[in-house]
């Protein structure tokens, strides 16, 4: 029903015909064989398939981490497929916020400091005002009594709660994670899951990469992925 | 005031390190227990350790044995049970987690094996990121500088690049670059040349060579005993003891600063001690 009405409005994201090869010792490789793709705001999209199935790639072409070799990229009105390594950095820092398998927190700073890095480098609001959000996100996350500890001083799951955190610090209309429970035992990637769903149901749209099928009966939308191709497609899970 | 200095000459040496008795580093009977649920362990046993300024300083040990921790230690990542850690002037064991974040961000650059560099943005943003938290340079020198790095390290055609695009050597000679961004007054690495096939690992270590012929002082964790050798000094550490200290060769700038001070023999390092930490 949510999907339906969500589909009369124009979608978020658009994909024409987005194809990827690249040059490998072993020949070229073609990791997206022409993907045509809509996603909709406040869809919660579980993308699954085998390593090698260009997940990936799919997820760095649309938040913009790598470059297509022909097709469009469209988020809202912005041809992502046009950008520039930096003007991507600059445009994604506000509306894409990316976690990764392995946190990716810088480990000399404090946790509070790695949420107001994107705060910092989009030039957001006073540094008093940085702090602030980025300690409101740490408690969302229940983190903010270690808010000045270093990543090394926490565990796998804390660490990606924080990266989440990171993620939204300038409240950006999109989450895209790339097997954002790879690290995580299956308890703590439960609860990791869970910070994505309360977010989709928030109104974020949310995209998850995974090889792990089991996580798509949380999405609103599945999709599977083989050989670079888009072999199935359902909503509301399964 | 050193902040001056370090601008105009660029020479790190010359920066202000004759605090403590003339040392960088200095740690006075280090101990550091961990408490898990599977009981108590002492990662650091009593560590003295002392660093001059210029010094190129190789850690080995068998994983385990306390390198990590010790290094953790210096740059304050970590933080003893009791002893002393000065570092650069300041006595870190004093400090909040805050103000040793402040600190660490100025006073040390730090290199990692698997580099660090943030993913979503390209090698000359991660420089630039690292300037503004260090806040040693006025904005508008910053890009300069930023690119005279990567150019030091041979990394400028690569500077608007994003990480991911760029081989495992690369990543780490940008990761050196950053560590440069602030002028620090220490160089720590953890394996930096870990995650590198033998032929990278080779030229990343000559780029640490480099900076310690210019003075720049470096303490250097390594599973590579070769590579520890050709530092100006090795120390052992086996089950959180240092268990050996071995010169490799002082170089004639050194002589002067080093002096008697120093209780350590000049001799290589011997094949059993190597073989003692493999």
């Amino acid at each position: 029903m949510k999907t339906n009405h969500l589909q009369l409005q124009s979608p978020l994201i658009r994909l024409r015909q987005v194809v990827k090869k690249y040059n490998g010792i072993a020949g070229e490789v073609t990791a997206l064989k022409g993907i045509n793709l809509e996603l909709h705001s406040g869809e919660f999209i579980v993308i699954t398939g085998k390593s090698g199935a260009g997940k990936t790639t799919l997820i760095n072409m649309i938040t913009g981490l790598d470059r297509l070799t022909s097709g469009e990229i469209w988020v809202e009105d912005v041809p992502v497929h046009q950008l520039n390594p930096e003007q991507a950095a600059r445009w994604r820092g506000r509306h894409i916020g990316v976690v990764f398998q392995s946190f990716e927190l810088l480990p000399t700073l404090t946790l509070v400091q790695n949420v107001m890095l994107p705060m910092d480098f989009a030039r957001q609001g006073t540094l008093k005002e940085r702090r602030e959000r980025a300690m409101f996100l740490l408690e969302q996350m229940g983190i903010a009594e270690h808010a000045h500890k270093p990543p090394s001083a926490i565990s796998g799951g804390q660490q990606q709660r924080v990266a989440i955190a990171r993620a939204m610090a300038n409240d950006p209309p999109i989450l895209a994670a790339d097997e954002p429970t790879g690290s995580l035992d299956s308890v703590t990637a439960d609860s990791v899951l869970q910070v994505f769903e309360h977010l989709a149901a928030n109104g974020k749209t949310v995209i998850v990469v995974t090889h792990d099928e089991d996580t798509a009966r949380i999405a609103s939308r599945h999709i599977v992925l083989a050989d670079g191709e888009m072999i199935r497609e359902a909503e509301d899970g399964k | 005031m050193f902040r001056v200095n370090a601008k105009r000459n660029g020479n790190h040496n010359k920066q202000n390190n004759d605090h403590i008795n003339g040392y960088v580093v200095q740690l006075h009977q280090v101990f550091k227990t961990y408490e898990s649920a599977a009981g108590r362990f002492t990662a650091l046993k009593g560590i003295d350790l002392c660093i001059h300024p210029g010094e190129f300083v190789s850690i080995i040990g068998k994983s385990g044995s306390g390198k990590s921790t010790l290094i953790n230690m210096i740059t304050g990542i970590d933080r003893p049970t009791s002893g002393e850690v000065w570092v650069a002037g300041t006595a870190l064991h004093t400090l909040s987690e805050e103000q040793i974040a402040i600190w660490r961000g100025r006073s040390i650059g730090i290199i990692f094996q698997f580099f660090q560099l943030l993913p979503t943005l390209t090698a000359i943003e991660n420089l630039l990121l690292a300037m503004d938290y260090g806040q040693h340079y006025p904005m508008r020198e910053r890009p300069e500088r930023a690119l005279q790095l990567l150019q030091q390290m041979g990394m400028a055609e690569y500077a608007h690049h994003l990480p991911k695009a760029l081989s495992g050597g690369q990543q780490q000679r940008v990761a050196i670059a950053r560590a440069l961004a602030n002028s620090p007054l220490l160089l720590v690495a953890d394996e930096p040349t870990g995650n590198l096939d033998w032929k990278t690992a080779n030229q990343v270590f000559s780029l640490f060579e480099a900076l310690a012929k210019e003075g720049m002082t470096i303490v250097m964790v390594t599973h590579d005993n070769d590579l520890a050798r050709r530092a100006f000094r090795t120390v052992a550490l086996a089950d959180g003891r240092i268990v050996g200290e071995y010169t490799n060769h002082t170089p004639q700038h050194l002589c002067k600063n080093i002096g008697n001070a120093t209780h350590v023999p000049n001799v290589a390092i011997p094949p059993s001690a190597s073989e003692a930490v493999r």
